[in-house]
């Protein structure tokens, strides 16, 4: 009896297993496989022999790896960006979520709000060509039209190492700050209402209101953004590091990061190595990143945990 | 209204007309500098307020369309099939995950979120979809790499049809004896209609968007989708009539170097303009559903 039962269940679940197999498979083959094939940093790999059969090269890869410079600078060079870019994006993503739900005209908000939205949806390399616009050496904006008219000299943009921190997080928050004010947004909509209106009987000015009733009752929102970015923050956006800069050698060491630097080795010849290797750290230290964070959220209010 | 909260009105909207300039004005000058006489360009540099303006770099474009259309060909090709098919994978996996009586859900649930947490890298899947699928060089590498099924668009409709498909619908569907697939379509996937416009508007995005396929597994310049053909020209403005040369035959237009940059990337953001103020409460609200549960 018990045995037909069982399956009979089978039977039963059958078209479900059989509707998600393909997606499962997809996962397997796109996400899985490369999880086994990471053992190619610990190998001397040649084309022939494929990634299982060359040959053990031990530690070899991550020796070369850290014997240059390299490792250092864009260890740094993505956990700083990184830092600079949460904190940045989330104080003004904060400040015009609450700007723009305070203001009284609904008709000019959807604006605000559908104008901050649109740097998100557009293509990294076309974001480069509107940076390039303004920067290049020849015909950019600022070096035609803007430093003449303060009478300063042109600057070789692509060429100086000094103002790539400053473009690069300008760009960053251009192009990402609607993302989260939308969250923020979000996130001070489902304030009750009656918070603001006992605090205006009570003569609270807008500034107390701001920070002692949006800013608690956002802390959901920005603890979730914020463990988001910490799982990521050994992870940094190709586009942005590789497109924007134009790939240019003379900023690499305030522009390279584990993404840039993983590419350029893999296209480098006998690069592969050394690109597996710098991609393990970035996944194992990513990983343990987003794990820890996930904990720490968990211990402080569950239901923000993600897992 | 007191006169403090009148100033704090017209203060907050002064600051936010100033950043949504500053959002939209790049827009303008990637727009402007398109249609800029090339030599203005050339002893001006790009600028909001052109001396003189020109249609050259667009009648370049028409001139050299095989290049241009190509590129958008497979852009819109890629997009699609990518788009449809991931609605498909994501909607066929959410489904079942969001049953409570599935056995094996837990293991399931961690085997796609899993994916999330912990990933090869570049340099296996690179030579995983290069050596063993021969993906180089074909429509497949536009779709195939990582856009089409992620973790994150999986959890977002399993969270959806768990929470706002109420479950007396399927009990009731399957005391009339409904099979799941027929639940499946008959029901999820019409009730589900606000997660599935959100997952296919974002997958859309990113495929009409992305170029890093293109970067890694294209070299033949016939195969360029629109962003991947931009992406080459910022180091080699040739690639754009490598493979028009024979085509057009007497070839007359010389290329606008420094103005054709701008055109092809304003064709290539058209359509999202075009589509954005249509669609961006879609937009609003996915980016909204995803924070409540990420």
């Amino acid at each position: 009896m018990k045995r037909v039962g069982r399956v009979q269940k089978w039977v039963q679940f059958l078209p479900l297993y059989l509707m998600m197999l393909p997606g499962l498979a997809y996962l397997f083959i796109n996400n899985y496989i490369p999880m086994a094939g990471i053992v190619v940093a610990f190998k001397k790999y040649n084309v022939n022999d494929g990634i299982f059969r060359s040959p053990w090269s031990g530690f070899e890869n991550f020796e070369y790896l850290f014997s240059t410079s390299d490792a250092a600078v864009i260890i740094r060079n993505t956990l700083l960006y990184n830092v600079a870019f949460i904190i940045i994006n989330m104080v003004i993503g904060v400040t015009l979520a609450i700007f723009i739900t305070d203001v009284t005209n609904k008709g000019l908000q959807k604006l605000y709000q559908s104008s901050i939205l649109l740097p998100y949806l557009i293509s990294i390399v076309v974001v480069s060509y509107i940076v390039f616009a303004l920067l290049s050496h020849e015909n950019g904006m600022l070096n035609n039209s803007l430093l003449p008219l303060f009478g300063k000299e042109p600057v070789q943009w692509y060429l100086e190492e000094g103002p790539w921190p400053v473009i690069l997080i300008v760009t960053n928050c251009w192009k990402g700050v609607g993302y989260g004010t939308l969250i923020y947004i979000a996130g001070i909509a489902g304030i009750d209402k009656a918070f603001y209106e006992a605090a205006e009987l009570d003569g609270a000015s807008k500034w107390q209101q701001i920070t002692r009733i949006t800013l608690p009752c956002l802390i959901p929102s920005i603890v979730t953004l914020l463990i988001l970015h910490i799982g990521k923050i050994f992870y940094s956006d190709f586009g942005l590091f590789y497109q924007v800069p134009q790939n240019s050698g003379a900023i690499y060491n305030v522009t390279n990061t584990i993404d840039t630097y993983v590419y350029r080795a893999l296209m480098a010849a006998g690069g592969i190595g050394r690109s597996a290797a710098a991609g393990i750290i970035q996944s194992v230290v990513g990983f343990v990143l987003v794990m820890v964070s996930n904990l720490v959220v968990r211990r402080i209010s569950s239901e923000n945990a993600i897992f | 209204m007191s006169n403090g909260r009148r100033a704090y009105q017209i203060v907050i909207n002064i600051i936010l007309i100033l950043v949504a300039l500053v959002m939209i004005l790049p827009l303008v000058l990637l727009f402007m500098s398109s249609i800029t006489d090339e030599n203005i360009l050339i002893t001006n540099g790009y600028s909001f307020f052109p001396e003189k303006f020109s249609l050259y770099a667009y009648r370049y474009i028409l001139q050299n369309y095989m290049t241009i259309f190509r590129a958008y060909g497979i852009t819109i090709l890629a997009t699609l099939i990518g788009t449809t098919g991931s609605i498909v994978l994501v909607t066929m996996l959410a489904y079942p995950l969001s049953l409570k009586e599935l056995p094996g859900k837990r293991f399931f649930n961690f085997y796609v979120l899993f994916t999330m947490l912990f990933n090869g890298g570049l340099v296996p899947s690179y030579i995983m979809w290069t050596n063993t699928f021969h993906i180089k060089n074909t429509i497949w590498a536009y779709i195939f790499p990582n856009l089409l099924l992620g973790a994150f668009n999986i959890i977002l409709a399993r969270t959806y049809f768990k929470s706002s498909i109420p479950e007396d619908i399927y009990e009731a569907a399957k005391i009339d004896g409904a099979s799941y697939m027929k639940i499946y379509w008959k029901m999820v996937l019409p009730l589900g209609k606000p997660i599935i416009v959100t997952v296919g508007l974002f997958t859309g995005l990113h495929y009409w968007n992305d170029w890093t396929n293109g970067l890694y597994y294209i070299n033949k310049s016939e195969m360029l989708s629109i962003q991947a053909l931009l992406n080459r020209m910022i180091l080699d403005i040739q690639a754009l009539n490598a493979n028009a040369g024979s085509a057009s035959g007497t070839d007359v237009l010389a290329i606008p170097q420094v103005s054709i940059r701008m055109a092809i990337s304003f064709v290539a953001v058209l359509p999202i303009l075009v589509v954005f103020p249509f669609l961006q409460k879609y937009f609003a609200s996915g980016i909204m559903l995803g924070a409540v549960k990420g």
